[in-house]
């Protein structure tokens, strides 16, 4: 049976993640880091991940990391969510980490347990953009004699690229690490929509990379529906963050001579959204709990995930800028953080219309 | 005069008079203004004609044709869509004669100086105080304002301030024009969500306003407000516009394009919102039928509300439509742009900029509540806030 509830055990891991985001993580200081050529707070990523261990939640004890499940990573998604925190936790610590629990031999175990112990930052260099079904681009693979090789190619739309230390890049059918300091890899960055996320377009010009397995497709699938799946749980920390702001300011906002939370007509649209929280958190921990236990309903759940606490977040982020009004539309109020995240996250590892199209096949509801 | 070919005779002949090609682009529409083709439907020697407001689009019609230079009316939009009939139904003659012309070329931007950190939705409740100096009968402004749009290049600004606090609040407001150069202006940028300041903060210390820049009589700004309120509404959802000529332009034009971008999902969402799109148009097309037919109908008060909902739900499609391209922006660097561009620039602009469009000139709460009251009778929420002097009032 699935169990969509928190243990204590994750309870108090949420609120420890939580008590570290509240001194760590406030909403200027965001803004403000958003702005400078380092997107990522390393400070707090090393408080997380090397004070905390949680960058190796997913990666099993003997391999160095804390032998925990994708329900206690999705915990940590829901407050890096409710923070808009600037950390390359989805991607690193699990998009790229379960690319590499995909793949054998030491090369990449060695990998793991460099990322599960935060010391080291990767990513998948997959557009962020791709469905966990849908095919992605590769960069050209030539042999020059050692285990890996040399790679040449251009990938774009590659999330957290700046700031991480390998990369994980498709070639020639297999997945190769290759070291961003090195000769033969520029990481050039783009102006991304969302400010705590950041974009890059990466060329490789002869790069030295390793061989991690001759699979990409499948190590690459595995990664984007990991990625997919607990995404909604950010998802979900976004939405309640926009939910919460918002009901705590229309109760304390006074036009016509009373709060603006008591008009009816903004009091059924809160509740509204209300539900569709209290659902995508239903739907989030489902996907997180068929990950975490192998479930054969992974694909489904995670599809499903994605197809519902898309739409919901980014429509808790326009309602959240529309109740608060005018000052909605500034820049020093945190809510377009969120906005932009929201909307970001809706494109993120596949559109809610992607995930709607592979649930039709799952479920054997065809399109006509 | 009131007759098509008249009008496009008068035009021809002051195009003949005024060669686009040859003429510097200022003495051309002033030029335009004073031969009463600004705005025909203005009285004559006010920019107009006196004639029916519809038949503006034959003067237009015909100055596209020929290349002429227009007043940008972006760049002027406040003055034009709000100043302007407020001036033009409130003002003295002396004003309307001050201020009309420079306004309409564009030598003159306006700003709107209206909302205030404690008075948005309830706009009447606004706070900023102007007392009359007794000696030399001019008003002293005193308080702030917020969100004001193109404060930073505006000559003139429609302002209201309180002068009377012991009256019920609708009843204790004037109306002024202000001096945007006063001294006492303090002009703030305040960045907005698309990382521009295309608004303010404007702070007002002693600001001296003579008494021939009061616009319709002490105490009754409300009423005049409620002029540029309705203008205001009507000039940010009433543009005419062709088929594809809105937000829906750009995205039918990547689908075109673009068939790698296609799936069945978003072509149900981009069809839906096309008809939406297309609907709104003729909508406002047929409400100026109504006007020429003398008559006006409501839906006015609904096409604000409809440009907003669209644009929002249009751009939102447009970022997912165009996938990893869609994660990116053009540009976060603070500006001060010096027109406001719903539509310019990327999709992610749009779609931030779009967010605007639901708050900007009341809210679309507000404006549904007015549909609901005025349009369709229902009855009002109960009121604390209309027979208590302002100065009672919880804030
Ligand atoms: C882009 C932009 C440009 C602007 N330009 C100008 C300008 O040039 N000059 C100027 O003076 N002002 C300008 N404004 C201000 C604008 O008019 C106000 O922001 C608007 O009237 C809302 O007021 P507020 O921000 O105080 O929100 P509030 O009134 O505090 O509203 C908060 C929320 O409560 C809701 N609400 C309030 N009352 C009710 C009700 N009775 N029933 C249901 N819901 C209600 C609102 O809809 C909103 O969602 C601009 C605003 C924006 C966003």
């Amino acid at each position: 049976m699935t169990d969509l509830l928190y243990s204590e055990e994750e309870e108090a891991l949420r609120s420890a993640v939580r008590d570290l985001l509240t001194d760590r993580c406030d909403a200027a200081a965001v803004l403000a880091r958003a702005e400078t050529d380092t997107p990522h707070d390393r400070e707090l990523w090393k408080a997380l991940a090397e004070g905390m261990g949680l960058a190796g939640l997913l990666v099993p004890e003997e391999l160095g990391g804390q032998g925990a499940t994708h329900r206690e990573a999705a915990v940590v998604l829901e407050e890096l969510g409710r923070a808009v925190a600037p950390t390359p936790y989805l991607t690193s610590a699990v998009v790229a980490t379960e690319a590499l629990l995909a793949c054998e031999g030491p090369e990449a175990t060695e990998l793991l347990a460099a990322l599960a112990a935060g010391r080291t930052v990767g990513a998948l260099a997959v557009s962020l953009a791709t469905a966990p079904g849908a095919p992605f681009n590769g960069v050209r693979h030539e042999e020059v004699g050692d285990q890996g090789g040399a790679l040449h190619g251009e990938l774009t739309g590659i999330a957290d690229a700046v700031g991480a230390d390998v990369l994980l890049v498709p070639a020639g059918g297999g997945l190769f690490a290759v070291h961003t300091a090195q000769d033969g890899v520029t990481v050039t960055p783009r102006t991304s929509l969302d400010l705590t996320r950041p974009l890059a377009t990466v060329t490789f010009e002869g790069a030295r990379a390793r061989a991690l397995t001759q699979d990409a497709d499948a190590a690459v699938r595995r990664a984007l529906r990991a990625g997919a799946a607990l995404l909604a749980s950010e998802q979900l920390g976004v939405a309640e963050w926009c939910l919460t702001e918002t009901v705590r300011y229309t109760k304390e906002r006074h036009q016509f001579n009373r709060p603006v939370g008591s008009f009816q007509a903004l009091k059924h649209r809160l509740a509204q959204l209300w539900l569709e929280v209290v659902g995508t958190r239903a739907a989030a921990r489902a996907a997180a709990d068929a990950l975490a236990t192998g479930s054969a309903d992974t694909d489904l759940t995670s599809a499903l995930a994605q197809a519902y606490a898309s739409p919901v977040a980014v429509r808790a982020a326009e309602e959240a800028v529309q109740l608060h009004g005018g000052i909605g539309m500034t820049w020093e109020h945190p809510v377009h953080l969120y906005l932009k995240r929201a909307k970001a996250d809706s494109i993120a590892y596949g559109t809610a219309g992607a995930h709607r199209e592979a649930l039709a096949g799952l479920v054997e509801l065809p399109a006509p | 005069m009131t007759d098509a070919t008249e009008l496009r005779l008068r035009t021809e002949e002051f195009l003949a008079a005024h060669p686009p090609a040859s003429t510097d682009r200022g003495d051309f529409l002033k030029a335009r203004f004073d031969a009463g083709l600004a705005w025909v439907h203005y009285p004559e020697g006010l920019g107009g004609l006196g004639a029916p407001r519809s038949l503006q689009a034959v003067v237009d019609a015909e100055l596209e044709a020929a290349g002429a230079p227009d007043n940008d009316p972006r760049r002027i939009g406040i003055g034009l869509g709000m100043a302007a009939p407020t001036v033009l139904g409130f003002g003295t003659e002396e004003q309307k004669r001050r201020f009309l012309r420079p306004l309409w070329t564009g030598e003159e931007v306006w700003c709107q100086l209206f909302s205030e950190p404690g008075a948005g939705s309830d706009l009447a409740a606004l706070g900023t105080r102007a007392v009359r100096d007794e000696a030399s009968g001019d008003w002293i402004v005193n308080g702030q304002k917020v969100w004001t749009s193109s404060a930073h290049s505006a000559r003139w600004a429609i302002l209201i301030a309180r002068t009377d606090p012991e009256q019920p609040k609708h009843r204790g407001i004037t109306y002024f024009v202000c001096d945007m150069t006063d001294p006492g202006v303090d002009v703030r940028p305040l960045r907005q969500i698309t990382g521009e300041a295309e608004f303010n903060e404007v702070f007002l210390t002693d600001v001296r306003i003579p008494d021939a820049h009061r616009l319709g009589a002490v105490g009754e700004g409300w009423k005049v407000a409620q002029t540029t309120l309705m203008n205001e509404r009507v000039s940010i959802g009433g543009m005419r516009i062709p088929r594809e000529g809105g937000m829906i332009g750009p995205v039918a034009k990547a689908w075109r394009e673009r068939p790698e971008l296609r799936t069945h999902d978003l072509h149900q969402r981009l069809m839906k919102l096309w008809v939406d799109a297309e609907v709104a148009r003729l909508t406002g097309e047929r409400l100026r039928q109504q006007l020429v037919a003398g008559q006006p109908g409501p839906e006015g008060s609904g096409m604000k509300l409809g440009f907003a909902r669209l644009n929002q739900e249009i751009s939102g499609l447009e970022v997912e439509l165009l996938g990893e391209e869609g994660l990116l922006y053009d540009d976060w660097t603070m500006r001060r742009p010096e027109l406001v561009d719903f539509t310019g620039r990327e999709a992610g602009y749009r779609y931030l900029r779009s967010k605007g469009n639901s708050i900007e000139g009341g809210t679309s709460e507000v404006l549904l509540n007015i549909v609901a009251e005025r349009v369709l009778g229902l009855p009002s929420e109960p009121r604390t806030d209309k027979d208590v002097a302002w100065k009672d009032l919880a804030r």
